[in-house]
């Protein structure tokens, strides 16, 4: 069946910020779809709220709005742009959910409205409703666990008593499994199950017999108008039943099923996919296996592309996004031509020849409070994807992937943290599903455990250890070696097994650079074999390499000029799609220049891990040994001549890599020039010598010292690790016993060591913490002759104290005097030159008073690259990655690619996306550790429109009704004074603490409600905890006290969390919303798309 | 206990043009430290113990694509004949532990227990990417000297011109399952799975292949099957005419795999050899009547050509990869074959209504 000539134009819904369980697997998906849709002819609309996306790049869509993803949103962009058609299927469950809701508004997939393409509304209410899916299984004969389905606590009992403990529960209509939990106890259950209610938006759970400790397996299926069904992948997880899918570590193909328990399964979820009635698309089907018996059950589906489809396409190299989007417009899969093999159709089910193991990334360091077990719920932010020819070198490349100071599994410095365990600690740190838990099982092998043992106490399954004791076992044959003493063979057996050079190393006490002189001198070099969907049984023409120690390498030869392009590894906070949005933006320029684009990352999710991106692409980790084997694999392929490298484009994990490979082949800023603006003490003499003030401060190792340079410049000081990411580590300290604390945690061999930079070794940095600063960013290019072109000046919302990751900020900005501005761009220009910069620098300021102080300048591409690029409509990225490659600004300018800016007309604000929701014990208060994982852009007219659209495209929660809740720290009690009147204004109620309260009377400003401290509780005033508790406050400002006890706003602040109250915790930020809600009273809210606000 | 792994028995493979593969002896320790055959690559991701035991694949030696075998053990269920009728096996990695609750022993076991030689370690991708580029060639893998191996790829004959079915058939007739319809099968190298098919209709007589139409018309029967077997379909002599008097008859016939190309041999079609066979379970067919495209098992070397054939025969699949011909039903008579395995084992289910479409044609006669 040939495409649909009745469609002109597809509104395709993008899945907004980077939250956890929906991260940029959504934006490699989106940005397939719209090329895709685009090359077919259709006009393509685009609505996603997240700027940091290469899907929202203006040229991906004709229409890109970024906009709040809001059904009242969209519904105002469909009233403006008239789709044909709907396409939520590639927008994650955002996507989802919002087509439902406009379903149900009646604004698309009813007759006289866009359709859906895809999944129609029948199709995502029978996947996504527990009990109609369950009910749906059965009714095909398939197998599900014994459960039922409950609205409320009483129903929930009723259920619970029928089935028996253990059970997990599942709300309905979530992403990631938010509130999904197992309860062994009844205490347990009803705490599960009320959060579950809160967490469904119907307030539905279902409540199933628990089948923790079965084995795992999820199918990709795609399904075309036709009724053809393929499988794309069939994916086994290494942790058994009881850990959510995203939180473990998983393996493709599957390893452990025969093939008639393989096909039974194969057939069950084309049976699901056809029950459920995903006409066309991809979709995932997960099984549970009892290993007892082989009895099989579903567990879910997922009626659209998915996280794991994202897996899927790249470990197979069957892209199903870009196969969805052409099913969704009427072809079939073999009308649909294999893009790898080109002779063969996409009606196909893809053959490997590898091994693919998938380990998440997890950020628990950054929030004290949570448990750091795994369960039900997804907790992590990121993750790797490692191809290896075994499942023992796929593992041990996915451990080094991970960028936290592993070099495999164990046999590095890093175990020698687990000799003070006992047998019994250890074997029960095998049985709790951790982040650290593969290591710890390892050790258990490592000990001689044997595989029984560790099965009986982890359920992992017996075949999976056995080959991580192939590991084990390998290693004990270095026992008692030196270099010299390894021959050909046995190098050959341990590369093939996935040791690193380091683990090697550290095996027979040598460093990395020795052993890889030594293993080259015995002749083993990495071989590069294809990722080609058919194991080879047809010529590949997509160069997708990986590495592995086998007879024969497949990159060929050119003698086009090749750059090599570092990404940025897995996400986590503080480093994520930003970095891929500027890695990308580098290939499609530079390919465009001409030059041969080589891309190295290990993160599936991404667009810089599509194929087609670059001219080559290596899935590797990004680890020293690595990346100097696949220059050397490019330079042997270019007949010797060796490529560029571009080390600055995907955050810290590249630029660490800088001193580690040939200063020459570093393209742009030399890596001199890095260390320059690294180095506390260079960076010092050189802002001196340009005369740029600096907030006074020095640096320290022990605490004696830290004391001494505090009682020289003063409390509150910034303390902060050097070399680190997301300001890991980072704290304003107020006082001696404060600063012993926190130079104690600093000093320790913690989380920190994780980061790669051991703070041990590195002083920390202790500078005057400057309090009600403005807090201004700028991204700025210079080129190698010497102009310097100012992308952006940002002022954040938030004051100086909260990391820039997770503060609002404005384009242009707001508050600040020109001449101020003047002064930040003549700095920028001063330190861009003095550090030789060729390429992107991101500076910081700090403004207090009449004083402009610099922060830090990094050399490199920020996190706010793309969203000044879409301010401003000027591709900072792709203008970087030329000048880097020796074109200058000028030179670009002429040849069209750098545009003037677009200015006037319009505001841009950023706000950071924050996942407490997904931690309820933690404290939402803002501080210098970064701690959003993803971000949103408000674009409008005035400042106070666009901070709207921002905090609402961020689910912040703002009160048009009800009483809104104010507790101010004294220095924000002027301010506040504001917020107050703005509040009356709006028509809203105040309750206040009786601090703020006298306060605010004091000054003629009614408050309704005096709330006593939690400590005030005998003064029989109503507590603030019981009344957020009983949904009486729509609002909560909160913001927290410099110094001393900070449990009563912390408590205050978690209750809100937990019932999903919104509540801000600086005093401008709440400024900043009660403007524009006042201004929004006066205005409706109006939608226009970036190539409008462009000029395109 | 951690144990400093065990040494390995070097082993080489050498192919007839040369190309040498090192790797470690599996398996059964060769007669003279050589085992040689027709060296073949198999796709399929899982079915090891199928394709070990498909009687196909007689004098062939099957090389594994995907990365790990062995990994969930073999049972008693899941053979296709009573014993391998391979030459030897090639693959990347043997599991060291198997995992399954149907398994009953390790592959290793079972290859030793069989006789049959395999070699790990190997690149295969190396060597698929050989065979897919110079077509099937003679190999001879062991632990002699890379020389004898040489010599001994170099004298193999291959599956051209080689009367394999001979090897593998049944010597005597025998009786499998109680369905309601007779069904005589004609055992050219028959698969298990075939006969679970059959037997869920059909009382099955499986007959030697040198069994006579006028023996299979005395036996009163619903219908004959045509099973799938090794080697060059020209060489199973005698039984094209065979065929064809019973087609001609009037008996309901279904064939796959060789029976196909016997069918299509019956009816003076014409067979040729693929550079490098299908192999494997993921080969896209479309079913030529509804359009639809159905995931296969496939398994052959020659094919049929649909040229040879028109005006006798109705071409019903085709190959989506190569366009080569999958089924056929001859015009005028009772009788229908395809070319890949719709009874799977290893492989997808897609295309199992072609049994079915075997009921129904035996229920038109009656």
């Amino acid at each position: 069946m040939p495409k649909r000539q009745d469609l002109k134009s597809i509104l395709v819904i993008g899945s907004g910020p980077i939250v956890i369980g929906q991260a940029c697997e959504f934006d490699y998906s989106g940005t397939q779809a719209c090329r895709v849709l685009r090359a077919e002819g259709y006009r393509v609309i685009l609505a996603n709220s997240n700027p940091a996306t290469i899907m929202t790049d203006p040229d991906f869509a004709d229409r890109t709005y970024i906009e709040p993803l809001t059904p009242e949103i969209l519904e105002l962009i469909i009233a403006r742009e008239k789709p044909d058609a709907v396409l939520p299927t590639l927008g994650g469950q955002t996507g989802l959910n919002l087509a439902m809701a406009l379903f149900e508004r009646g604004v698309v997939g009813v007759p006289g409205t866009p359709e859906l393409i895809g999944a129609n509304a029948e199709a995502i209410a029978t996947a996504e409703d527990r009990d109609r899916f369950k009910k749906a299984m059965i009714e095909i004969g398939l197998n599900v666990p014994d459960s039922g389905v409950a609205h409320n606590m009483d129903e929930s009992m009723v259920v619970v008593r029928q089935i028996g403990l253990p059970v997990i529960i599942r709300p309905a209509y979530i992403l990631g499994g938010k509130g999904t939990g197992i309860a062994s106890t009844m205490e347990e259950f009803v705490h599960i199950a009320r959060n579950g209610l809160d967490a469904s938006p119907i307030s539905e759970i279902l409540i199933e017999r628990s089948i923790a400790g079965w084995k795992e397996y999820e199918l990709e299926v795609m399904r075309d108008r036709a009724d053809n069904c393929v499988v794309i992948c069939s994916i086994e997880n290494f942790d058994p039943m009881g850990v959510h899918t995203g939180d473990s570590i998983t393996v493709a193909p599957a390893q452990t099923l025969s093939d008639l328990e393989y096909q039974l399964m194969r057939d069950a979820a084309f049976a699901c996919i056809r029950r459920v009635g995903v006409e066309t698309g991809g979709s995932n089907v997960q099984f549970a296996v009892n290993p007892a018996n082989g009895d099989q059950v579903v567990i879910e589906m997922n009626p659209r592309v998915s996280r794991s489809s994202a897996l899927a396409s790249k470990a197979t190299g069957f892209p199903i996004a870009k196969i969805a989007a052409k099913l969704a417009v009427g072809y079939t899969l073999d009308e649909i031509p294999n893009d790898i093999t080109r002779m063969t159709p996409a009606s196909f089910e893809p053959s490997i020849d590898y091994v693919v193991t998938k380990i998440p990334r997890w950020a628990f360091e950054k929030f004290p409070g949570t448990s750091g077990i795994l369960g039900t719920q997804m907790q992590s932010v990121g993750e790797v994807m490692s191809i290896g020819r075994t499942f023992p070198e796929s593992l041990q490349k996915g451990l080094r992937s991970l960028e936290q100071g592993r070099f495999g599994l164990n046999c590095d410095p890093a175990e020698k943290q687990y000799d003070s365990l006992s047998d019994t600690e250890l074997l029960k740190k095998c049985g709790i599903a951790t982040p650290e838990r593969i290591f710890y099982v390892g050790e258990a092998l490592q000990r001689g455990f044997g595989v029984e043992v560790v099965h009986g106490a982890t359920q992992i399954d017996p075949w999976f250890l056995d080959e991580m004791q192939m590991i084990i076992d390998e290693r004990a044959s270095l026992l008692g070696l030196s270099l010299a003493d390894i021959e050909p063979t046995h190098w050959r057996r341990l590369k093939r097994l996935g040791f690193s050079d380091a683990q090697i190393g550290f095996a027979v006490g040598a460093i990395e650079h020795e052993v890889r002189i030594a293993r080259e001198a015995a002749g083993i070099k990495p071989t590069y074999k294809t990722v080609d969907t058919c194991a080879a049984e047809f010529d590949a023409t997509t160069p997708y390499h990986y590495s592995t120690y086998e007879d024969e390498t497949e990159v060929r030869h050119s003698s086009k000029q090749r750059v090599i392009i570092l990404g940025s590894g897995p996400n986590r906070i503080g480093q994520g799609i930003e970095f891929d949005y500027c890695c990308v933006h580098a290939s499609f320029a530079l390919r465009d220049a001409g030059f041969e684009t080589v891309m190295i990352n290990c993160n599936p999710e991404t667009v810089s891990t599509d194929y087609d991106t670059s001219d080559r692409l290596y899935f590797e980790p990004l680890t020293q040994e690595d990346v100097l084997n696949v220059i050397a694999a490019e330079t042997a392929a270019a007949g010797g001549s060796a490529p560029k490298v571009i080390v600055s484009l995907g955050g810290q994990t590249p630029l660490k890599l800088s001193g580690l490979i040939p200063s020459e082949l570093v393209a742009g800023t030399s890596p001199r020039s890095i260390d320059l603006a690294e180095d506390r003490e260079k960076w010092n003499l050189l802002c001196n010598s340009l005369q740029i003030p600096q907030p006074p401060g020095g640096t320290a190792a022990t605490f004696e010292h830290a004391q001494k340079i505090t009682h020289e410049i003063g409390y509150p000081v910034l303390v902060r690790p050097s070399y680190v990411l997301g300001g890991r580590g980072m704290q304003i300290v107020h006082d001696d016993g404060h600063l012993q604390r926190a130079m104690q945690e600093l000093a320790g061999f913690g989380t920190l060591g994780k980061e790669g930079g051991l703070s041990v070794e590195r002083p920390v940095l202790i500078d005057r913490f400057l309090e009600e600063a403005t807090e201004v960013d700028v991204d700025a290019i210079r080129d190698s002759a010497g102009e310097v072109l100012i992308g952006g000046v940002m002022e954040h919302v938030e004051e100086a104290g909260v990391h820039s990751g997770d503060s609002a900020c404005t384009i242009p900005p707001q508050t600040l005097p020109s001449w101020v501005i003047e002064v930040i761009e003549a700095y920028t220009k001063s330190i861009a030159d003095a550090l030789e910069v060729i390429g992107l620098v991101n500076v910081q300021y700090a403004v207090a008073g009449h004083t402009v102080y610099v922060i830090e300048a990094n050399p490199r591409a920020s996190r706010t690259v793309p969203f000044v690029a879409k301010a401003t409509g000027v591709p900072l990225a792709k203008v970087a990655s030329r000048v880097m490659l020796g074109a200058t600004l000028q030179e670009l300018r002429v040849e069209g690619l750098l545009t003037l800016p677009v200015t006037g007309g319009h505001v841009s604000v950023k706000e950071a996306v924050l996942p407490f929701n997904r931690f309820p014990d933690v404290d939402t208060a803002l501080g210098p550790e970064m701690r959003s994982t993803g971000e949103v852009m408000g674009i409008d007219r005035t400042f106070g429109r666009a901070f709207i659209k921002a905090e609402t495209a961020a689910g912040t929660l703002l009160p048009t009704s009800g009483t809104v809740f104010l507790s101010l720290a004294d220095a924000d009690k002027p301010a506040g004074l504001v917020v107050a009147k703005r509040l009356r204004d709006l028509g809203l109620g105040i309750a206040a603490t009786t601090g703020t309260a006298s306060y605010l009377e004091r000054f003629g400003q009614r408050v309704d409600r005096v709330i006593g401290k939690l400590s005030e509780s005998h003064l029989a005033l109503e507590n603030a905890i019981d009344l957020i508790a009983q949904g009486e406050i729509s609002f909560v400002v909160n913001t927290p006290q410099g110094r001393g006890s900070r449990s009563d706003g912390e408590a205050i602040r978690k209750a809100a969390n937990a019932h999903r109250v919104s509540s801000v915790t600086t005093v401008k930020a709440a400024l900043a919303a009660m403007n524009g809600l006042a201004e929004q009273r006066d205005h409706d809210v109006e939608v226009r798309s970036l190539q409008e606000y462009h000029g395109r | 206990m951690t144990q400093v792994p065990k040494k390995p028995v070097a082993a080489a493979l050498v192919l007839e043009d040369g190309s040498v593969f090192e790797g470690e002896l599996l398996g059964h320790q060769p007669e003279n430290g050589i085992a040689s055959g027709e060296v073949v690559f198999n796709t399929a991701m899982t079915g090891y113990q199928e394709v070990i035991t498909d009687p196909s694949y007689a004098g062939q030696i099957i090389t594994f694509t995907t990365a790990h075998v062995g990994n969930y053990g073999v049972n008693g269920f899941d053979n296709e004949s009573s014993r391998p009728h391979a030459r030897g096996v090639i693959m990347r990695d043997m599991a060291r532990r198997r995992s399954n609750w149907r398994s009953e022993n390790d592959l290793d076991a079972m290859l030793r227990m069989h006789k049959l030689p395999a070699i790990g370690g190997i690149d295969t991708r190396r060597l698929t990417r050989l065979l897919r580029d110079r077509g099937s060639l003679q190999g001879a893998f062991g632990t002699a000297s890379e020389s004898e191996l040489l010599t001994a790829a170099s004298i193999e004959k291959g599956t051209s011109g080689t009367d394999l079915v001979s090897s593998v058939t049944t010597k005597k007739p025998y009786e499998y399952g109680s369905g309601k319809l007779r069904v005589v099968a004609f055992d050219f190298g028959i698969k298990t799975t075939i006969l679970r098919c059959l037997a869920e209709f059909a009382t099955v007589t499986v007959v030697p292949a040198s069994t006579t139409a006028t023996q299979i018309q005395a036996m009163s029967v619903d219908g004959v099957f045509l099973s799938n077997g090794p080697g060059d379909p020209k060489m199973v002599l005698g039984a094209p005419d065979n065929i064809r008097q019973i087609v001609e008859s009037g008996i309901a016939t279904f064939g796959i795999c060789l029976g196909h190309q016997l069918l299509s041999l019956a009816y003076g079609g014409g067979t040729f050899k693929l550079p490098f066979g299908h192999h494997g379970g993921n080969h896209p067919v479309r079913r030529i009547a509804s359009g639809t495209v159905e995931i296969t098992s496939q398994n052959h070397n020659y094919c049929v050509d649909p040229d040879s054939l028109s005006g006798v025969a109705d071409i019903t699949h085709i190959n989506l990869n190569d366009n080569t011909n999958e089924g056929m039903r001859i015009r005028n008579a009772r009788a229908f074959s395809v070319q890949y395995h719709p009874e799977a084992g290893p492989g997808p289910h897609d295309s199992r209504y072609l049994f079915a479409e075997f009921i129904a044609l035996m229920m038109e006669g009656k």
